[in-house]
């Protein structure tokens, strides 16, 4: 039997758009339990060219001058295996990946 | 019909400037990659269709571009490649990891910072592309914090050359203003055992055996802010050319000293002569002319623009020491702009052109060596990286 998947839809900052060729949101399925290293596995797997983008290579951490946020709350700076909320697992609220504002 | 292709990288996208022989008419195509930072684009010398880029930024980190059709279609090689999706990450594309292996390396992690203590090596960007001589899927990366890469499948992944970091005194590298970087690979034509490379702060590297192992290249080297001014490493190299008639014969434009080498880098001597300034970033060997060299001397460490506010390219046909200002068609007054190392170049035609790009966003041209020069283009963003394919 397959594991339950759930469709999750991503907001990603303009440069990442442009580099994964994508228009809007993008959406995926995601293996549940929905947590942000799950939507980034399946990110990065559906578009392989982010790989590094969004995450070191090597070590796997945020890449400093990047947010993760999901209904409201920054994720940030929680662990790869937080759960999200339902909310985004149902796809009604996306996940969204913001670069820093750093101004310049 | 042949022609030149320039390859313009900036801080915010690259820019290729077509033009035939006569360099008089010039199309602009881009910004490519607009938004992102090009620390350099260069095509591979046995097939000019490909090209390579290095996209980066403080955000999303470095990508590599490739194209195979002369820069009208781009990708990231590696990245075009769909795994399962449920599958574990598996490209490595764009991934430059430091090799702490002992089998292949030395498990090297620190070098100095600049207050003189010990800092984990970390990866930021590629300053520096450089094809091989004979196959267009071989191309190295000179890499901030400085290490050399090499990819022999067309950029989809890269394994680091750890000798070079390895060879003994990376403890004692520190970083340079514009941090600690490669910036400088240079392949022996007539050798292809020899690479040279340049790092900024430490100094001039060979390697004799394809890149296995490396020595440092830095006696006669004199930098005055080094606790020792002649020791192995530490100095502030800033671009290194050769003529491929003359593999042996070194050019380096030191943090403060043009310095030449006759026997492959083992002994350096000053050939500044009387240039009014000896700073700069750029140097560049003519194409046709082993002994004729450029230079843009900038006023000093600390001020990085033309002193006086004039812009003036400096020739010498002698292999240094007597320089001579070209100025016809360059601003002599008001400019305070700076000419980044990797931002002058060379074509091969008959009639050799030589090219520079500005922190101000011009790239210059000299259809005929230097004696008159124009600006392509005037308004692009700062210009890091300027290479040059002459296309027969």
């Amino acid at each position: 039997m397959s594991e339950p998947v759930s469709q999750v839809r991503v907001e990603l900052p303009f440069h990442l758009r442009n580099l994964a060729k994508v228009d809007g949101e993008v959406r995926l399925s995601v293996p549940e339990p929905v947590t942000i290293q799950a939507i980034l596995d399946a990110l990065e797997a559906a578009y392989p060219v982010l790989r590094g983008t969004i995450r070191e290579h090597g070590t796997g951490k945020r890449r400093p001058l990047l947010r993760f946020f999901a209904c409201a709350k920054d994720y940030s700076h929680e662990p790869a295996d937080t759960r999200l909320p339902d909310a985004v697992a149902s796809g009604k609220e996306p996940f969204l990946v913001v670069g820093a504002v750093a101004g310049g | 019909m042949s022609g030149v292709r320039v390859l313009v990288g900036t801080r915010k996208g690259a820019f290729i400037l077509t033009s035939d022989d006569k360099r008089q008419d010039w199309k602009v195509d881009g910004p490519l990659f607009g938004g992102w930072e090009v620390y350099h684009m260069k095509g591979s010398p046995v097939d000019p269709n490909r090209i390579y880029a290095s996209q980066s930024s403080s955000w999303f980190g470095q990508i590599i571009q490739r194209s195979d059709d002369g820069g009208k279609t781009w990708y990231a090689p590696g990245g075009e490649e769909l795994p399962d999706p449920y599958g574990p990450p598996a490209g490595i594309s764009n991934r430059f990891i430091y090799d702490t292996s002992d089998e292949t390396g030395k498990p090297l992690t620190t070098h100095q910072w600049y207050d003189g203590t010990q800092h984990p090596w970390e990866f930021k960007r590629v300053w520096h592309l450089e094809p091989s001589l004979t196959d267009p899927d071989t191309v190295y990366a000179g890499v901030e914090d400085a290490a050399l890469f090499r990819s022999t499948d067309g950029g989809k992944s890269w394994q680091e050359l750890a000798g070079l970091r390895g060879h003994g005194s990376g403890e004692q590298w520190m970083p340079g203003a514009g941090g600690m970087c490669l910036h400088t690979i240079v392949l022996d034509p007539s050798n292809p055992n020899r690479i040279y490379v340049a790092i900024s702060a430490a100094g001039a590297f060979r390697s004799d055996d394809g890149g296995q192992t490396w020595k440092p290249i830095n006696r006669g080297l004199n930098s005055q802010f080094m606790t020792d001014p002649t020791a192995e490493v530490g100095h502030c190299v800033h671009r290194i050319d050769m003529h491929p008639s003359q593999p042996n014969v070194l050019f380096m434009q030191k943090h403060w000293d043009i310095m030449r080498s006759d026997d492959a880098g083992e002994n350096w001597y000053e050939v500044s002569g009387n240039l009014p300034t000896d700073f700069g970033f750029p140097i560049q060997v003519h194409a046709r002319d082993p002994n004729t060299i450029y230079v843009v001397p900038i006023k000093s460490d600390s001020e990085h623009f033309p002193p006086d506010g004039k812009l003036r390219v400096y020739r010498s046909r002698s292999g240094g020491n007597e320089w001579e200002p070209l100025t016809n068609g360059l601003p002599q007054s008001d400019c305070y702009v700076n000419i980044l190392r990797d931002a002058m170049a060379v074509d091969r035609l008959d009639s050799c052109g030589v090219y520079f790009g500005t922190t101000g966003g011009q790239v210059y041209c000299s259809p005929d060596s230097g004696d008159h020069w124009y600006p392509i283009v005037r308004d692009l963003p700062p210009v890091v990286s300027v290479e040059v394919q002459t296309l027969s």
